[in-house]
C-alpha cells in the first residue's frame, strides 16, 4: 500500500477526481469548498487539463453540461447556496442523461445562511435538486479517505448509469485533514457513442436534448429512466453497519454526524446499552434493506442529523414506521456532540421504544 | 492514553493551524491514526484561529475536539474561551508572554511558556508556536529528534526546506525551557 | 449552370417556423458556411430556448439543446473538451442571449472563448407568444408591453454589439440583417468570417442578425420587412463593431 498523506477532504476530492481521469473542472468560489477550485487551478494546467473559474454557478454547471455532452469526465463543486443555483443544470443533466460529478460541501441555510457545516441539503440532494422526475446518485463520505474513494466511485457510477453523481459532504468533511491512501483503482470511462464529438461524417448526428413536446414520448423517457434507477437501487446501495448484530437502539447518521455518533455508540456500549449504528453511504439510493431488517429487532431508531430532520423521513419510510424514530439534531452550522447523542440513546433505552 | 485530543488556539497569524498540522503529521509518522480540523471562515483572517487534532491508536471517531486533553492557548481570548472545556486531569499550555493571568482550574496541569518572548529573544521570529509545541512534546514524553525531523519534513514543503532547522531549533528551545 | 441544392449540413426535417420567418434563411446561411468550410464532421451546434429551440433537428452536425440562456456556457464546455477538434457554434435569440443569458454572453465574450455565436434579434419573445424582449424598441407593442414599451417603466433596449465592443475580449462583432438579397449575401460573409475566425483560433465572434417576427409583430412578412428597415435598423445600425485582427493589421 502506498504511503498515506495528510490531506484536507476538499483536496482529497480534487486529487481523486484527477486520478479518475477528470480533466475538466468548472467552479465558482464559495466557502467551505474553495480548496477544490484552488487545487484544480494549480494541478489542471500541469496535466493538460482545464480549470475554469466560471462567472457563476449557473455557468459552471452548464460548462459541465457541455463537457459531459462531449463524453468526458467532468465535475463542478460548490456549497449549498451555489448548489441551489446549479439546480437548473442538474435537472437538464438528468433530462439529457448526461454523466457528471457534482460536489456539495454543505453549509448552514436557508438563504445565505452561514459557512459552518450542515446537512440540511439532504432533501435537495436526494430528491433531485431541480424540477422534474429524476434522481442523482448521492454519496455521503464520512472520512477523508472516503471523500477520495467515493469521488472515483461517483465518476464510475455516473458513466455506468448516465446519471449525475453528487458527493454530499459538509464543511467539516471538506476542511478536516486525515491520512489518505491514494493508490486507488479506477475503471476507465466506457465508450460513449451518444456523445456529441462531431459526426466525422461517419454517422447520423447525435443530439443531446431534454426537450420532448409529445407527452407520450416524454412519459416513456421518464419510465425508462426510472427502470434504470431501479437497477441502481438494486445494485449500488451502500451502507455500513456498526455493532448492529445485537443492537436494541439503532442510531443512524451519515457524514460527520456518523463520526460523532460512533463515539456515542461506543460510550453507550461501555454503559451496557446495546446501541448500534447504520450509516448510509448512498443517500440515494437509500439503503432500505438494513433498516427494514433492523425494524424487526431494535426498539428505537435515532436519526442524528445536522438539520431540522430530513433523513429521518427516509428512515421512517424504510422501517415502515414499525418502531419509533426520534431526531437528535443541531442546525444552522452547529454539530451535535457525542454527549447529546449519548443522552438520546440513554433516553431511548429507558423508554424501551415506547413513545 | 490511547487517544489524545488536542486543541490549539490563538490569533490568526500565530501559526496555530501549522502547529496542529505538525502534531498530526508527527502522529502519522509515528504510525498513529490522526485527524486535524481547523476553524474556518472570517475568523481565520486575524481573529481567533483554532484547530482540533486527535492522535489515537485506533480509528478516530468524531474529529471535533470539544473537551481537549491538551489545550494550547496562545492568547488570552483562547484561554478564556477554552479553559473550562479541558478534561479534568488534562494539560494546559499557555503562552505567558501574551497571557498575563493564571489558569483558574485546579484539576489540570498547567505549563506557562513565554513563547513569544523566547522567540524574539532568540531570533526565532514568529516561531512561538513551535517553541510551545516543543514543550508539549517534552511534557508528553514524545520528543524524539528523529520523529520530530521526520514530521517537520512532511509539514514543511520542499520549497521552504530552509525553514527546517529553525523550526527544530525552536522546538528544542521549548523542550528545554524550565519555568 | 447553378443547381439550387439544400446544404448538406441541413437535415431533411421540415422546419416548424411560421410563414415569413427569417430563421430558415439564417439556418441555411449557417449550413452553407459549414459546407463551404468543410467542417460539418467536427461541428457541434448549441440550440437555445426560444423559437429556434428545435434547431437541433435541422442541422446535420452534432447538436446540443441548452437551458435558456446558457448556450455560451455549454459551448465553452464543448469547446474546451477538445479545442483542436471541435468547431462550436451557438444559435440564440434575443431573450435567450440578451436577457436571461446576458451573463453567459458577456463572460464568454470577455474570455474571448473560441466559439461562434449567431444571435437573432427580432425584438420579441416568439415562442412564448410575443412578449417584450430586451431588444424591443421604445413604444413597441407586445403582449407584456400592451401600451408600448415605456422606457420610464422598463428601460431601454440593449444594443448587444455596441455593448460587447467595449470589452477587450471578443475578436469579431458584426450586425447584419437578412431583410433583402444584398443583406443576405453580406450576412453570409459575416457568418463565414465568424466560423473562419474560430478555425484560425482567433476567438469569440458574434454575428447579430436583425430579423423579423411577422406573427408576433402582427404584420404580413412584407410589412414586417418594411418595419424592420424603418425602425429596427434605425436603433440597431448595421456594421462591424469590432474586428481585432483587422485593427491589428491597420495598426501595422
Amino acid at each position: 500500500m502506498a504511503d498515506k498523506v495528510l490531506m484536507k477532504g476538499n483536496e482529497a476530492i480534487a486529487e481523486a477526481a484527477i486520478i479518475a481521469g477528470c480533466r475538466h473542472y468548472f467552479g465558482y468560489p464559495i466557502t467551505p469548498q474553495t480548496e477544490i477550485a484552488a487545487y484544480m487551478a494549480k494541478k489542471m494546467p500541469k496535466i493538460g487539463g482545464v480549470f475554469l473559474q466560471a462567472e457563476s454557478e449557473i455557468a459552471a454547471i452548464n460548462m459541465v453540461y457541455g463537457v459531459a455532452s462531449a463524453g468526458k469526465r467532468v465535475m463542478t463543486s460548490s456549497s449549498s447556496p451555489g448548489v441551489s443555483l446549479k439546480g437548473e443544470g442538474l435537472s437538464y443533466l438528468a433530462g439529457a442523461d448526461l454523466p457528471s460529478l457534482i460536489v456539495n460541501v454543505q453549509r448552514g441555510g436557508p438563504g445565505l445562511g452561514g459557512i459552518q457545516p450542515s446537512q440540511s441539503d439532504y432533501f435537495q440532494a436526494t430528491r433531485g435538486g431541480g424540477h422534474g422526475d429524476y434522481h442523482m446518485i448521492v454519496l455521503a463520505p464520512a472520512s477523508v479517505q472516503e471523500m477520495a474513494e467515493l469521488t472515483i466511485k461517483g465518476f464510475e457510477l455516473a458513466d455506468t448509469y448516465r446519471m449525475t453523481s453528487m458527493i454530499l459532504a459538509d464543511g467539516t468533511m471538506g476542511q478536516m485533514m486525515e491520512p489518505v491512501a491514494l493508490d486507488l483503482k479506477v475503471n476507465p470511462a466506457p465508450e460513449k457513442p451518444w456523445a456529441t464529438t462531431g459526426t466525422k461524417l461517419q454517422r447520423e448526428h447525435n443530439i443531446i436534448n431534454s426537450l420532448s413536446l409529445i407527452p407520450e414520448e416524454l412519459e416513456k423517457f421518464n419510465f425508462d429512466r426510472y427502470e434504470r434507477y431501479k437497477i441502481v437501487e438494486e445494485k449500488e446501495t451502500m451502507y455500513e453497519e456498526y455493532m448492529m448484530e445485537d443492537a436494541d437502539i439503532c442510531v443512524t447518521a451519515f457524514g460527520i454526524a456518523a463520526r460523532v455518533s460512533k463515539n456515542a455508540v461506543d460510550e453507550a456500549r461501555k454503559r451496557g446499552i446495546k446501541a448500534g449504528m447504520i450509516r448510509p453511504i448512498t443517500l440515494w439510493p437509500f439503503p432500505v434493506a438494513p433498516f427494514a431488517k433492523a425494524a424487526d429487532k431494535v426498539k428505537e431508531f435515532i436519526s442524528v442529523e445536522l438539520s431540522m430532520g430530513q433523513m429521518i423521513e427516509d428512515v421512517k419510510l424504510a422501517t415502515s414506521c414499525k418502531r419509533p424514530v426520534t431526531l437528535c439534531n443541531r442546525a444552522g452550522g452547529m454539530i451535535p456532540d457525542p454527549e447529546q447523542v449519548l443522552r438520546a440513546i440513554e433516553a431511548a433505552a429507558k423508554n424501551g421504544g415506547v413513545r | 492514553m490511547s487517544t489524545t485530543k488536542f486543541l490549539f488556539s490563538g490569533f490568526g497569524g500565530q501559526g496555530i493551524l501549522f502547529a496542529g498540522k505538525f502534531i498530526a503529521y508527527k502522529g502519522l509518522t509515528d504510525g498513529k491514526q490522526v485527524s486535524w480540523l481547523p476553524s474556518y471562515g472570517p475568523e481565520m483572517r486575524g481573529g481567533t484561529a483554532s484547530c482540533s487534532v486527535i492522535v489515537s491508536d485506533s480509528a478516530v471517531g468524531s474529529p471535533i475536539v470539544s473537551k481537549p486533553d491538551v489545550l494550547v492557548a496562545m492568547n488570552l481570548p483562547s484561554l478564556d474561551r477554552f479553559e473550562d472545556a479541558v478534561e479534568p486531569g488534562g494539560i494546559i499550555f499557555a503562552d505567558s508572554t501574551l497571557i498575563e493571568r493564571k489558569v483558574k482550574r485546579t484539576d489540570v496541569t498547567v505549563y506557562y511558556v513565554p513563547a513569544t518572548r523566547l522567540a524574539s529573544e532568540n531570533g526565532l521570529g514568529n516561531l512561538a508556536n513551535m517553541i510551545i509545541i516543543g514543550k508539549v512534546l517534552k511534557v508528553l514524553d514524545d520528543f524524539g529528534d528523529d520523529s520530530v525531523a521526520a514530521a517537520l519534513k512532511k509539514v514543511i514543503s520542499a520549497k521552504h526546506a530552509d525553514m527546517m532547522d529553525i523550526n527544530a531549533k525552536a522546538m528544542r528551545l521549548g523542550a528545554e525551557y524550565q519555568e | 449552370m447553378v443547381v439550387f441544392e439544400k446544404p448538406h449540413a441541413l437535415t431533411d426535417v421540415p422546419m416548424h417556423y411560421c410563414p415569413g420567418c427569417l430563421h430558415g434563411i439564417v439556418h441555411r446561411l449557417v449550413a452553407e458556411v459549414i459546407d463551404e468550410l468543410g467542417i460539418e464532421g467536427k461541428t457541434i451546434g448549441i440550440a437555445p430556448v426560444g423559437c429556434s429551440v428545435m434547431a437541433y433537428n435541422y442541422f446535420n452536425c452534432d447538436m446540443i439543446e441548452a437551458a435558456h440562456g446558457r448556450a455560451p456556457a455549454v459551448a465553452t464546455g464543448v469547446k474546451r473538451a477538445d479545442p483542436e477538434n471541435h468547431i462550436v457554434f451557438t444559435y440564440q435569440g434575443d431573450g435567450d442571449l440578451a436577457s436571461i443569458g446576458m451573463a453567459e454572453t458577456v463572460h464568454a465574450a470577455a474570455r474571448n472563448e473560441n466559439i461562434t455565436v449567431i444571435f437573432i434579434n427580432n425584438a420579441i419573445y416568439g415562442m412564448t407568444g410575443g412578449q417584450m424582449a430586451p431588444t424591443s424598441l421604445p413604444g413597441q407593442v407586445t403582449q407584456t408591453s400592451p401600451y408600448g414599451r415605456d422606457p420610464k417603466l422598463c428601460g431601454y433596449p440593449v444594443r448587444v454589439c455596441e455593448m460587447l465592443s467595449e470589452l477587450e475580449g471578443p475578436e469579431y462583432l458584426e450586425r447584419v440583417t437578412v431583410a433583402d438579397v444584398k443583406n443576405v449575401r453580406n450576412a453570409k460573409k459575416a457568418i463565414k468570417k465568424a466560423f473562419q475566425n474560430q478555425i484560425d483560433g482567433k476567438g469569440f465572434s458574434l454575428i447579430e442578425v436583425v430579423s423579423t417576427c411577422p406573427t408576433n409583430w402582427g404584420m404580413t412578412p412584407q410589412k414586417a420587412i418594411d418595419w424592420l428597415k424603418e425602425n429596427m435598423l434605425a436603433y440597431y445600425p448595421l456594421g462591424v463593431y469590432k474586428d481585432r485582427s483587422a485593427a491589428k493589421e491597420e495598426a501595422k
